[in-house]
């Protein structure tokens, strides 16, 4: 039996076991996945791993209790785990009080969503990685294979998105902690194109051979490339754009709220789960629409809500997560020719990636963070010299807003790398940015 | 029972060890934990989480290859072998570990626990966070509050090849406390130490930590940072409470002495180190006041422990000791790829992830001033408790870290409250700088529950315990909100 025959049929037999007005709700987390370790070319660490969770919420009437149970996909091993479960949840819902905020989707709204792809070989690519790498000093991961995510309930809806994915995630370095890093995602593997990026990380670290340069603490004009970018959304992903972190004033946007500060008109965020790779649903049976705009023209327009904070704010949820976070951000592209990226930096910094970004003072939505693998000093268009790791301290507000000259017109798109638990399917769609003045202090 | 009672199953793993390699080892770990959260005094709905699942791991001919399934049936575990077995033939010949380094251990481990937490039922666990949660909630200006309590238990099971066997049974306490105050613009958060008064243990950790009495000061200090001015800004002395310490341990001693970073492991993700090989035995890395060991013996520590995860036994060591670098936080396969003596530090955070090497209980030693004298000795500087934000390069080098809560000291005493507190620094530098280390009676035992590294990524906790500090001449700032 297919997993998803397996997941319906278990859903379909729980329900059967459901007293009274008792709802079930059942989200199935599931992956396969191939993985590969490199570190100086060679193989770290190679394996697989199969895995495949059930998240149970028991509703009855006013009251919710829930559990997460593994999932086998053998019949009867599964259905003597769940009615355990179920009997564990049925007592505890006897000693927990109503929740006023409890919410799910009485509107039956089933769909699919499953990703053709071709993977490779995964034994096959290590070979090619390793092939194409000629010796060098490539460390990184390879991951491949298929996600899947449903949602199940007792009132019939059904939803599935499954997806079959490869990311190889990579730097190439040269010496310490000079390195250039890339990566090649996606759902079929073209060795011309991995060629291709395998020869860019090359022709990159061929610039790092120059000698470094220190430069001083102050500001300076500064290129940050999408992957940079990624990571000053990353940060704001946390908890600058959900309804609870709006209402409880613990968003990093409060100054924006308020009207003392702003960001640039040229500022469009949406989570755009039409162009991602996560679900169209979430795990209390909502779905999502394909954008929900944030922040508009520089403008706070909308906030993800998940049905929890809808049921307590008196609003309606967008299929948001309990966490709030967008999985699928988009910013909106500007007008900045991604070709001519050097020249309108013309003198400054070029930051290929940030690292390691947090508040230095939430509220005025100071961050810090370092610059990390390619970063280079550009002189009249022209790349100078690599620069040795900096620390930057500098305000949203001013690299997004009054300092921001201009996006670049093309967004990358980048599959997120982070597997904690389980492989994301979380995505980011982002331009680079051209920023008149950024902080550097250390 | 858990799963490690099951002796079928034991019986079944061992069956499916094979016997045609050089080296085999399924490791199962079997959890369940319970997540109580009260919300701005609403209940949520209790979250359980169940999980069970093996990895098999296989070395053969100079190849190393894992395999790991929750699906225990015998198609499962026949499946997660092949594809243990698949992987080492692939990386015959192309890996970076090629011998198997472990014998065939055998032992056990319990954790120490005095009350165990279901002897409270869970109307008495929601009640007492209820409470807590009222007593957050004194004044209008707390905006977002809530109680927690978490607690896990983590049964593993390591079986070798030729006999090996270790069981141990973990039992972890996890209780948090959050008060938000807001004015406007400003917005400040206090926590019961951010989530490291944490351990393994039952009710007695609440105790241990002062839970119970918590939230009415934890609450008045959100209020009191609304109304206090920014830290100054200047090159000051600087005094950390036990609950930064950690911070500062974890960030710019642990990180640095990890030996998959120094070995290059982690340099596409979690980031190099700026020490080397060559530097133990001989490098300054603090004053000689500083004395860092890594000790898994401490009872009721959060990463307490009798063997990691290749099973290796865990034994106490200085890593540092009077300010000079000796050995690595490194497991036995890293040890031997360094040709450095390392420590028993290779460690997963669950059946589904292979063992890197990671912290476990990683502290500083006390030394002999007490509170009073650390504070005493400092002319012009801060006292800053509870870590708020941190970040540091990836070769652990250039850091920032921030605070919930900081008191001028002027004239050897503490005066005022400052808000949006911060620091920053270079690793050694700032650790030369050292020069008061509290007495026996200031150490606090906490730890660290969410440590992330690795590719595959893995989340797990690390003990830390240490006396407060006091640092010389350190560039303090302070926000701008």
């Amino acid at each position: 039996m297919s997993t998803r025959a397996a997941f319906d049929d278990l859903a379909t037999w729980a329900t059967g076991q459901l007293r009274g007005e008792e709802v079930l709700l059942a989200s199935l987390v599931g992956e396969t996945t191939d993985f590969v370790r490199f570190n100086h070319g060679d193989v770290r660490q190679a394996g697989s791993i199969q895995q495949q969770d059930i998240s149970i919420e028991l509703i009855d009437h006013h009251r919710h209790c829930s559990a997460s149970v593994p999932f086998s996909g053998a019949n009867d091993v599964d259905r003597r785990r769940l009615g355990s479960t179920l009997s564990t949840l049925r007592e505890q819902l006897k000693l927990v009080p109503d929740d006023p905020y409890l919410a799910f989707n009485t509107d039956p709204s089933s769909s699919e969503k499953m990703t053709d792809s071709s993977l490779p070989d995964t034994a096959d690519a290590v070979q090619r990685i390793r092939s194409a790498a000629k010796g060098r000093d490539l460390v990184g991961i390879l991951a491949t294979g298929e996600t899947v995510r449903a949602f199940a309930n007792s009132l019939g809806q059904r939803n599935w998105s499954s997806a079959g994915t490869f990311n190889l995630d990579w730097s190439l370095y040269l010496q310490a902690d000079k390195a250039v890093k890339n990566g090649y995602a996606g759902l079929a593997w073209n060795d011309e194109a991995f060629g291709r990026k395998i020869q860019w990380s090359i022709e990159q670290a061929e610039v790092l051979k120059r000698p470094p340069i220190t430069v001083d603490p102050s500001g300076y004009r500064t290129y940050l490339a999408p992957a940079a970018v990624e990571e000053i959304m990353s940060l704001l992903a946390y908890s600058a754009f959900g309804l609870n972190a709006h209402r409880t004033k613990r968003t990093p946007l409060l100054k924006l709220m308020s009207g003392e500060a702003e960001l640039s008109d040229q500022i469009t965020i949406a989570e755009a789960t039409a162009g991602g790779v996560a679900p169209d649903f979430q795990s209390q049976g909502f779905r999502r629409p394909d954008s929900v705009t944030l922040i508009d023209h520089g403008a706070h327009v909308g906030h993800l809500v998940s049905p929890r904070s809808a049921r307590e704010y008196d609003v309606t949820t967008n299929g948001a997560e309990s966490s709030e976070m967008p999985e699928s951000l988009s910013l909106e592209p500007g007008s900045l020719s991604s070709e001519a990226v050097l020249d309108a930096l013309g003198t400054g910094l070029y930051v290929g990636n940030l690292w390691y970004l947090n508040y230095s003072d939430p509220s005025a939505c100071r961050t810090t963070g370092m610059t990390r693998f390619a970063t280079f000093w550009v002189e009249g268009g022209e790349i100078a010299a690599p620069v040795n790791v900096m620390r930057f301290d500098d305000t949203a507000y001013r690299l997004l807003g009054d300092r921001l000259v201009a996006l670049t017109d093309e967004v990358e798109v980048r599959l997120d790398t982070m597997s904690y638990g389980a492989r994301s399917t979380g995505s980011f769609r982002l331009p680079g940015a051209l920023v008149e003045e950024m902080r550097f202090t250390l | 029972m858990t799963i490690t009672d099951d002796v079928d199953l034991e019986r079944r793993l061992r069956q499916f060890l094979p016997t045609d390699v050089d080296y085999a080892s399924a490791r199962l770990v079997d959890e369940s934990a319970e997540s109580l959260v009260v919300e701005r005094n609403v209940v949520r709905p209790p979250s359980t989480l169940l999980d069970v699942g093996v990895m098999f791991s296989i070395w053969h001919d100079g190849g190393l290859g894992y395999g790991a399934t929750n699906d225990l049936s015998t198609a499962g575990l026949s499946t997660a072998v092949d594809d243990a077995r698949r992987w080492a033939a692939v990386t015959a010949g192309i890996g970076l570990i090629s011998e198997p380094p472990f014998g065939h251990p055998t032992g056990t481990y319990t954790s120490p626990v005095d009350r165990p937490i279901l002897v409270a039922d869970l109307p008495e666990r929601l009640e007492l966070l209820q409470q807590q949660s009222r007593r957050l909630a004194c004044d209008d200006r707390i905006v977002d509050w809530a109680a927690s309590l978490t607690h896990r238990q983590v049964d593993t099971l390591l079986l070798t090849s030729n006999g090996g066997r270790v069981e141990q049974r973990f039992r972890f306490v996890y209780p948090g406390l959050r008060a938000t105050a807001n004015e406007g613009t400003n917005t400040q958060t206090r926590t019961f130490g951010r989530g490291s008064f944490c351990g393994q243990g039952g009710l007695e950790l609440l105790d241990r930590y002062g839970f119970g009495d918590a939230a009415p000061r934890i609450a008045a200090e959100a209020l009191e940072l609304l109304d206090a001015p920014n830290c100054p800004t200047g090159v000051m002395d600087l005094v950390l409470a036990p609950d930064q310490m950690i911070l500062q341990i974890h960030e710019s001693i642990g990180h640095p002495l990890e030996l998959d970073r120094i070995l290059g492991d982690e340099r596409n993700y979690a980031g190099t180190s700026f020490v080397t090989a060559d530097m133990f035995g001989s490098f300054r890395y603090g004053s000689d006041q500083l004395n860092v060991t890594f000790d898994p013996t401490v009872p009721g520590q959060l990463a307490s422990y009798a063997f990691d995860d290749d099973g290796t036994p865990a034994q106490r060591h200085h890593l540092i000791a009077d300010g000079v670098l000796q050995r690595p936080l490194g497991g036995t396969a890293s040890g031997n790829r360094a040709g450095l003596d390392g420590v028993a530090s290779s460690r997963a955070c669950s059946w589904n992830r292979p063992p890197i090497d990671r912290m476990a209980n990683l502290n500083v030693e006390p030394g002999d001033m007490s509170f009073d004298d650390l504070i005493g000795s400092v002319e012009r500087g801060v006292y800053l408790q509870t870590n708020s934000s941190w970040s540091i390069d990836d070769s652990r080098n250039k850091f920032q870290f921030s605070c919930e809560y900081g008191r001028l000291i002027e004239d050897g005493r503490l005066t005022s409250t400052v808000r949006n507190p911060s620091y920053r620094g270079i690793s050694s530098t700032f650790w030369r700088s050292l020069d008061g280390v509290g007495d026996p009676s200031t150490f606090t035992v906490m730890g660290t529950p969410n440590c992330g590294k690795g590719e595959l990524n893995q989340m797990i906790g690390t003990g830390h315990a240490s006396p407060p500090c006091l640092f010389r001449s350190i560039d303090v700032f302070g926000g701008e909100s």
